[in-house]
Order: C-alpha cells, then sequence, then structure tokens
C-alpha cells in the first residue's frame, strides 16, 4: 500500500526527481521534501489560500494537489519572486511598503495569486481586485492594505518611470 | 489532515482506464481535478483503496460545436477554459455567465467540468446549469457508451446515475433556442463561498413576445438541482408582467425544497429564493429583448 512513485518536475526552475508516496500533498512535498518553506499550509481543504502555487504558470491550491501528479509539470512557489537576497518582487515590496501583511502567514499564498492576476489585469478596480483575493484569507489586515498593495503595484507595472525613486 | 493511503494508477488511455474500473470499481474513485475529492480524503472522509486518475486523458479535453449548433464539453476540460472560451459565451451564454461563481480561478484552474457534475454537489452551480440547459451525458464503460439527460442523472446528495465501472466522457448542450434570454444568481456571503440559494433561468418568448417557455433550476434548494417546473409553467403562454413575475417567484419559493443549515434556514432560502427569481426573470427578458431588436 505504501508503495512509492517516481516523479520529475521543474521547481522554480530547476529540476527535481524523487519518490512519493501517493497520498504525499503538493504542499508537503514542497516544504518536506525540498525544503521550500514558503509555501504555507492553512487549512488543508481548499479553502485559505496560504498554500497557492504557479502549477504550469497557474495558481491553484497546492494543499489539494497530489505531488505524484506533478510529474512532468512545472511549480513556481514564493521563493522565486524575488530577484536576489535583499532585494524584493515589486508586488512584495508595495506589500511591505503599504502594510499589506502583518504576520506573514497568508503573504506567501496572496502573492502568488496576485502574480498573474497583475500579467492579466494590468489596471484592476478595486472591485476587480478583491474578487481575485476572494479566495485567500487573511486574519490580520481586514484586506485593506492588500487592495492598496495591489494598487500600488499595479500603477507601477504600468509607469515604473513615473513612481520609481 | 492527510489522505489514507492509496494506490495510485495513472492510465495514459481511456480503455486502460475503464479496465481499471471495471476490474476494481467497487473500491476505485475516479481522480479529475480533484477540487473536491481531495478535500475529503484530506478529512478522510473518503478513503478510496484505488485512484484512478485521468489526467493524462487529453482526449477528454475538448470544446466543439456540435453539428445541431449547440456545444461539446469533454468531462476533463478545465472550468477556467470553459470560462475564457469564445465558443461557450456564443453558444451557451448562460454557462459561461455562471462559471465565475464557482469557488476562485485557483480551483478553476484545476477543477474540471465533468468532474463536479460527478461529484453531484446540489450547492455545486453545473449540475444545475446542465438541467437547466437540457444537457445529456455521455458516460462510458469497458462495453461501451449510454446517454443519460441531466435530469436524471443526478439522483440524490452526491449520488448519481454513473455505475461504478463508468466514467463521465463527454457533455452535450443542445443549441439555445431563438428569442431567449438568460440569467444565472446567486446570493453566497462572500463571492465563491457556496450560495445559500441560486437560480438559473432561461425565458424563451414568440413572436407576439409572449412566453413560450420558462425555466427555472435552483441550486441549494434541496438534494439535487431543483426544476420549479410549476413556476415556470404559470409563465408559460403569458406575457412576462410584473405581476407574472410576482407570482412565478412566489409559486417557485414553495417548490424547492431547501435545507436549514449554518448560514441560513429554510425559511430564509426561500425568502432568497423569491427574491432572485424575481430579479433573474426580469434579467431572462430584458435580454431576449435585447437580443430581438438587435
Amino acid at each position: 500500500m505504501n508503495e512509492s512513485y517516481k516523479v520529475s518536475l521543474t521547481v522554480n526552475g530547476q529540476a527535481y526527481e524523487r519518490e512519493v508516496e501517493p497520498r504525499l500533498l503538493l504542499s508537503d512535498f514542497l516544504r518536506h521534501d525540498l525544503g521550500l518553506t514558503g509555501t504555507h499550509v492553512g487549512c488543508e481543504h481548499g479553502v485559505c489560500g496560504a498554500c497557492t502555487v504557479l502549477f504550469d504558470g497557474e495558481p491553484v491550491r497546492s494543499c489539494i494537489l497530489f505531488a505524484v501528479q506533478a510529474d512532468g509539470h512545472a511549480v513556481t512557489t514564493v521563493e522565486a519572486l524575488a530577484p536576489g537576497p535583499e532585494q524584493l518582487h515589486p508586488l512584495q515590496q508595495a506589500f511591505w511598503e503599504c502594510h499589506g501583511l502583518q504576520c506573514g502567514f497568508c503573504t506567501p499564498g496572496f502573492l502568488m495569486t496576485l502574480v498573474p492576476f497583475l500579467e492579466e489585469n494590468p489596471d484592476p478596480s478595486e472591485d476587480e481586485i478583491r474578487h481575485a483575493i476572494s479566495g485567500n484569507l487573511c486574519r490580520c489586515t481586514g484586506y485593506q492594505h492588500i487592495v492598496d498593495a495591489v494598487k500600488l503595484a499595479a500603477e507601477r507595472r504600468r509607469a515604473p518611470a513615473e513612481t520609481e525613486g | 489532515m492527510k489522505p489514507a493511503p492509496f494506490e495510485y494508477q495513472a492510465p495514459s488511455s481511456l480503455d486502460a482506464a475503464l479496465d481499471l474500473l471495471s476490474d476494481r470499481g467497487g473500491d476505485a474513485k475516479v481522480l479529475a481535478g480533484g477540487q473536491s475529492l481531495i478535500p475529503v480524503m484530506n478529512f478522510r472522509l473518503a478513503e478510496p483503496a484505488l485512484l484512478v486518475d485521468i489526467n493524462k486523458l487529453a482526449e477528454l479535453d475538448f470544446i466543439r460545436r456540435s453539428a445541431d449548433g449547440g456545444l461539446e464539453v469533454g468531462a476533463l476540460t478545465r472550468q477556467r477554459r470553459v470560462e475564457r472560451d469564445p465558443l461557450v459565451a456564443e453558444a451557451a451564454p448562460l454557462l459561461h455567465e455562471t462559471i465565475p461563481f464557482i469557488a476562485h480561478p485557483q480551483i478553476r484552474n484545476r477543477g474540471t467540468f465533468g468532474g463536479s457534475l460527478a461529484h453531484a454537489d446540489p450547492a455545486a452551480e453545473l449540475p444545475a446549469i446542465a438541467v437547466a440547459l437540457r444537457a445529456r451525458f455521455r458516460l462510458r464503460k469497458a462495453g461501451g457508451d449510454r446517454w443519460v439527460n441531466a435530469a436524471d442523472f443526478f439522483g440524490g446528495l452526491f449520488t448519481t446515475s454513473l455505475e461504478p465501472d463508468e466514467i463521465l466522457v463527454e457533455v452535450a448542450i443542445p443549441p439555445m433556442p431563438a428569442h431567449t434570454g438568460w440569467s444565472f444568481l446567486e446570493i453566497a456571503r462572500r463571492h465563491g463561498d457556496y450560495a445559500q440559494i441560486g437560480v438559473a433561468a432561461l425565458v424563451t418568448l414568440d413572436d407576439a413576445g409572449l412566453c413560450r417557455e420558462a425555466r427555472l433550476v435552483y441550486l441549494s434548494a434541496g438534494d439535487v438541482p431543483i426544476e420549479a417546473r410549476e413556476a415556470a409553467g404559470l409563465l408559460a403562454g403569458q406575457e412576462i408582467s410584473p405581476e407574472a413575475i410576482t407570482a412565478a417567484a412566489e409559486k417557485a419559493a414553495q417548490e424547492i425544497r431547501p435545507f436549514s443549515d449554518l448560514h441560513a434556514t429554510a425559511d430564509f432560502k426561500r425568502h432568497l429564493a423569491r427574491v432572485i427569481t424575481g430579479r433573474a426573470l426580469r434579467k431572462a427578458v430584458e435580454r431576449v429583448n435585447g437580443r430581438t431588436t438587435g
């Protein structure tokens, strides 16, 4: 019953090959097998959004996907966002400046939801932003500062020269 | 919050998947998007001995126009693809309008069209839409195919006419009749949550502007999608006046069979049904007129 299966996948551009039990969730695989603990595990039934990662470029819940299903696919986690140590992705920078996080537990899920959202919606309305984050729970901020951060990141993304510096 | 151990198979052909189910159907579950199955496995409410992962069956991932002008949708087609496909928007605008109400983009990126139907959650949107659109489901097993009407497919809470050795492979949606308007509405505490009540409305008018046919199908209104046939029947042959809409909404609120739950009592759901039925009918009529007057 505890047979293991070989999976080959790419995580943040790096190829990995591992033996996994089929019941291993992708979220636990990322955290425990690969040591990528930026992906947070909240509810483990697909409600809170903390474990959101990109699966072939699209945001998904990694707690309701088995690692064995990622065989042959590309996964992107929050660790891939910042260009280097001491540097932040523009969306992370906006979260920091706007107080878009307090405890930070939900933040990786928000970021991985919002990065592809902003690519598709460079000029989102407040309503669109609130819809986009409706699948991510934050128990600290009341969402207002998160919405502010998304607005700021979108503004800078559209006109980097105007708002920089 | 971790699933119990299970055996995993990811066949690369539909025939191989059907063979597995014909041998082991009784203790196997089909894994499509997994957005409902894996949560219940995490809770250990389901402990299948074998998971047959059909995600490699690209032949079940399609959206195409059928010969009669309707739509054919493969069971493994992701909900996100259905949401974005221009063919769906054109041929089945009611379906197009409804998909964004299903959970969240993260879920729709994985969740499949057929998976939601086979799961048969009476609070889900797609079963109600399938009934409203008179969709037909193609079920396949090792011996062959059979077609089942959406209304006959849903037998009860999470229960369908699928046999343990069958897979839902395709959904056929007939073309929308001329002079037809549509509307989908639901009430939920937050966007993407399970709805307290929801309604799919279709209204077809004749050349004189009278109602030829109306359909009202509700989610979260009983143990299966509930069609309010008497309420819709009150409109047939009539001008859809504000009074006729009020009468139909009142009848529909009596016809549905909602349960009380944590979020709403049955009485409150009936009240909500009355309100959204009126809104949905008005919107549907507006859209017929929008179409007929060009």
